[in-house]
């Protein structure tokens, strides 16, 4: 009986991972972080989005900022977000980083209101990544440390 | 020297235990990038912080094998890095972006990264990074092999690495002594303690070759470049890949230095010195000046009163322009009227046009035209080009038609010819006749050597300037050598050790170099050779480089900017004239 919830965890942990990717919010990169993750790190994908969290969040703040003062400056915005995508592609965060990408070309366009809207787009996916995310670790937790760093695609 | 032997790790289980120094400000990139490397058996070191990582690369020379590091960081350029490491380091560096714009990648390639990696980076690429290590060392063990059979020429060679050496030392920071020793380093463990066959491995890049390299360039045209191509171009048998590689890649860098200076100098208003196509300079005046202080210092410059010298800069940076001008009128004129007791003023000038438009406005006494004491065919060359300059005087000021300026300065520079390293005792002591001497200078070295010594110690022997081949070809740029070597000659003569004096004459060239319409007169004077041999003096052929300017406030301007920025723009002034185009 215990087995069998555990089989059921597991592929509810399974489909949880799948939809990441079928929804578009990861990409290959989540994998790579996945085959890295073994024994001397068991933790190791959620130590890096961990790390990404803390970044961005930084990230977030900057950009936050640069965008209160006006005129904008668009070289430092674009610098901030050049950082932030770098971040995203680091965990594989697709659409936050197709976001970061759609940002710096308004930003080298110069068009502020893109850049505002943009960011607005951009915040919004990351939120909904990151509370997806801390889901589905969570609920790996649950499942067992095994099975998240044995689980391949 | 540390331990550490030879920079690769045990050779039986290469590629594991690669080292390599990873340098991200991105921590989440830095752990991903940690465990990949791991992963792949490499030893890791990781580094958030650019200048951190320098310092690392500095601290423990020898430590790494490769870098690998992010373009963008907040302290520190990733280029600059790149710049840094290969110049110092002499280590393959490994650059990676999010950004994968051709243009980003280019400039990567162009400061001399072996490899760009695009972000995320996938283990499969870093696990053959071993490959750049490799390849590095398969050229350096071709090099050793390659230059076994050129024993002559590998004599002369390691004489002009050791004046390179000190070249390099003096020319840029202590850390690029480091790179040299590393280097030696790593030959000594591989090869053998020889430390000649260490040196062995190094090519002088003389003028000549210089030229076929950039020729070589031009045809294959600078996008498309590849050591491989040039080489073959070229048609030097003894020359390796990796040498042209090195070789495109101070070019490269030289080239962007350049780009860089641009910029700089037009920050300050002051005419982009570095314009190739600069057509006509009007004057090189400051130049001309500081070379006239220490010459009108003779006595006391020449025979090593630095002190002396060092008023007169000091009184150059004051801005009070009038004494400076009028001192070397003054000696000018001793010079000139041919009355001279003195032994460091017993020289001939030769007259030329310039000189002669001057003289209604600077009331010189006429030159009288003076034999060089060069080789017949140099000094003739050089008398009727000179003669041949299109000068234009005006109210005041000569204009001085530097039409390859550019061209000239650019001669390698890096690294003294054989010809002339090999006898240095000549130049420095010898007591002979003018024309030996004269014979080396013009063959064998160039300008860039003396700009490259002056920051920090001047090596005398290293700066005569002006070889003779540069200045058959190309007429027009005659006057323009004629004064590098007064410049030269006249460090050499002055045999200077003191910085300020160095910067004080870099200050000079790059004035000279960027003033395009300062007023001023030039007195053309020329080359003549001591007649009496105090030792030292002696062996310089002492030129006289006369200028009249107009209290110019660039003058000063340039003067007092070299002077604040002591450190950087000379750099690039110096490496501006230490690559060379043709």
């Amino acid at each position: 009986m215990e087995r069998y919830q555990h089989q059921q965890q597991y592929r509810q942990l399974a489909a949880m991972r799948r939809a990441l990717f079928d929804q578009g919010y990861l990409d290959d990169q989540f994998i790579q972080l996945e085959e890295l993750q073994d024994d001397a790190n068991p933790n190791f994908v959620e130590e890096v989005v961990t790390l990404f969290y803390r970044e961005s969040t930084r990230s977030i703040q900057n950009i936050e900022h640069a965008l209160e003062t006006t005129p904008y400056d668009f070289v430092k915005l674009d610098n901030y977000m050049h950082q932030f995508r770098g971040s995203s592609s680091s965990i594989g965060a697709k659409k936050v980083r197709y976001e970061c990408t759609q940002f710096r070309d308004y930003c080298k366009a110069r068009n502020a209101e893109g850049c505002r809207r943009s960011f607005h787009q951009l915040k919004r996916e990351y939120s909904t990544l990151r509370k997806k995310l801390e889901a589905y670790f969570q609920f790996a937790r649950q499942t067992g440390p095994s099975e998240t760093a044995c689980r391949s695609k | 020297m540390e331990v550490s032997g030879y920079p690769s790790p045990r050779t039986d289980a290469f590629p594991a235990g690669l080292r390599v120094l990873v340098v991200d400000d991105d921590p989440t990139w830095l752990k991903i990038l940690e465990k990949m490397l791991k992963k792949c058996s490499y030893e890791v070191t990781t580094c958030g912080l650019a200048r951190e990582a320098l310092d690392l690369l500095r601290e423990r020379k020898d430590g790494f094998d490769i870098v690998i590091s992010d373009v963008n960081m907040p302290d520190m350029d990733g280029f600059k890095l790149l710049e840094h490491v290969g110049l110092e380091m002499d280590l393959p560096v490994i650059m990676m972006s999010v950004d994968g714009e051709t243009s980003r990648v280019m400039k990567g390639v162009q400061h001399g990264a072996c490899d760009y990696l695009l972000k995320p980076i996938r283990m499969k690429e870093l696990r053959n990074i071993w490959q750049h290590v490799f390849r590095k060392r398969i050229h350096e063990v071709k090099e050793i092999e390659n230059h076994e059979g050129f024993e002559e020429i590998q004599f002369m060679r390691n004489v002009c690495d050791q004046s390179e050496d000190r070249m390099f030392s003096s020319a840029n920071d202590l850390a690029s002594g480091k790179k040299r020793k590393d280097y030696e380093n790593k030959h000594d463990d591989r090869e053998c303690s020889d430390s000649s066959s260490v040196k062995k491995t190094r090519v002088v890049w003389t003028v000549d070759l210089h030229q076929k390299f950039v020729k070589a360039v031009n045809q294959i045209g600078f996008e498309k470049v590849g050591p491989k191509k040039i080489l073959d171009l070229m048609g030097v048998p003894w020359l390796t890949r990796e040498n042209v590689a090195s070789h495109l890649q101070k070019y490269r860098l030289y080239l962007t230095r350049l780009q860089k200076e641009k910029e700089l100098t037009a920050s300050f208003g002051v005419m982009k010195h570095s314009d190739i196509s600069s057509k006509e300079q009007n004057g090189n005046h400051c130049l001309q000046s500081s070379v006239n202080m220490q010459q009108t210092n003779g006595s006391c410059g020449i025979s090593g009163n630095k002190t002396a010298m060092q008023n007169i800069d000091f009184e150059i940076h004051e801005g009070d322009l009038k004494s400076l001008v009028k001192v070397p009128m003054v000696d000018a004129n001793n010079g000139l009227g041919g009355d001279n007791t003195d032994s460091q003023r017993g020289r001939r000038m030769n007259a030329d046009h310039s000189f002669r438009k001057l003289d209604s406005d600077v009331k010189y006494a006429t030159t009288i035209p003076e034999q060089y004491m060069w080789s017949a065919e140099g000094s003739e060359v050089q008398a009727n080009q000179e003669r041949k300059q299109p000068f234009r005087p005006k109210p005041g000021f000569n204009p001085m038609p530097l039409p390859s300026l550019h061209q000239n300065i650019q001669f390698d520079c890096v690294r003294p010819t054989p010809s002339f390293v090999s006898k240095p005792s000549n130049i420095h002591n010898d007591k002979l006749g003018g024309s030996e001497k004269k014979t080396i200078f013009v063959k064998s070295v160039s300008h860039g050597n003396m700009v490259d010594l002056l920051p920090v110690q001047p090596q005398s022997e290293l700066t005569a300037t002006t070889s003779q081949e540069v200045l058959k070809p190309d007429p027009s740029s005659i006057v323009w050598s004629t004064k590098n070597q007064r410049a030269a000659d006249q460090i050499f003569a002055s045999n200077m050790e003191s910085a300020q004096r160095s910067i004080d004459l870099v200050g000079g060239w790059g004035l000279a170099t960027w003033e395009e319409n300062q007023q001023g007169c030039l007195i053309e004077a020329d080359i003549h050779r001591l007649t009496q041999g105090l030792e030292n003096i002696e062996s310089f052929s002492y030129n006289e480089a006369g200028i009249i300017s107009e209290a110019s406030s660039y003058l000063y301007d340039s003067l007092k900017f070299d002077y604040e920025m002591p450190l950087e723009p000379m750099e690039y002034s110096v490496i501006d004239k230490g690559l060379f185009i043709v």
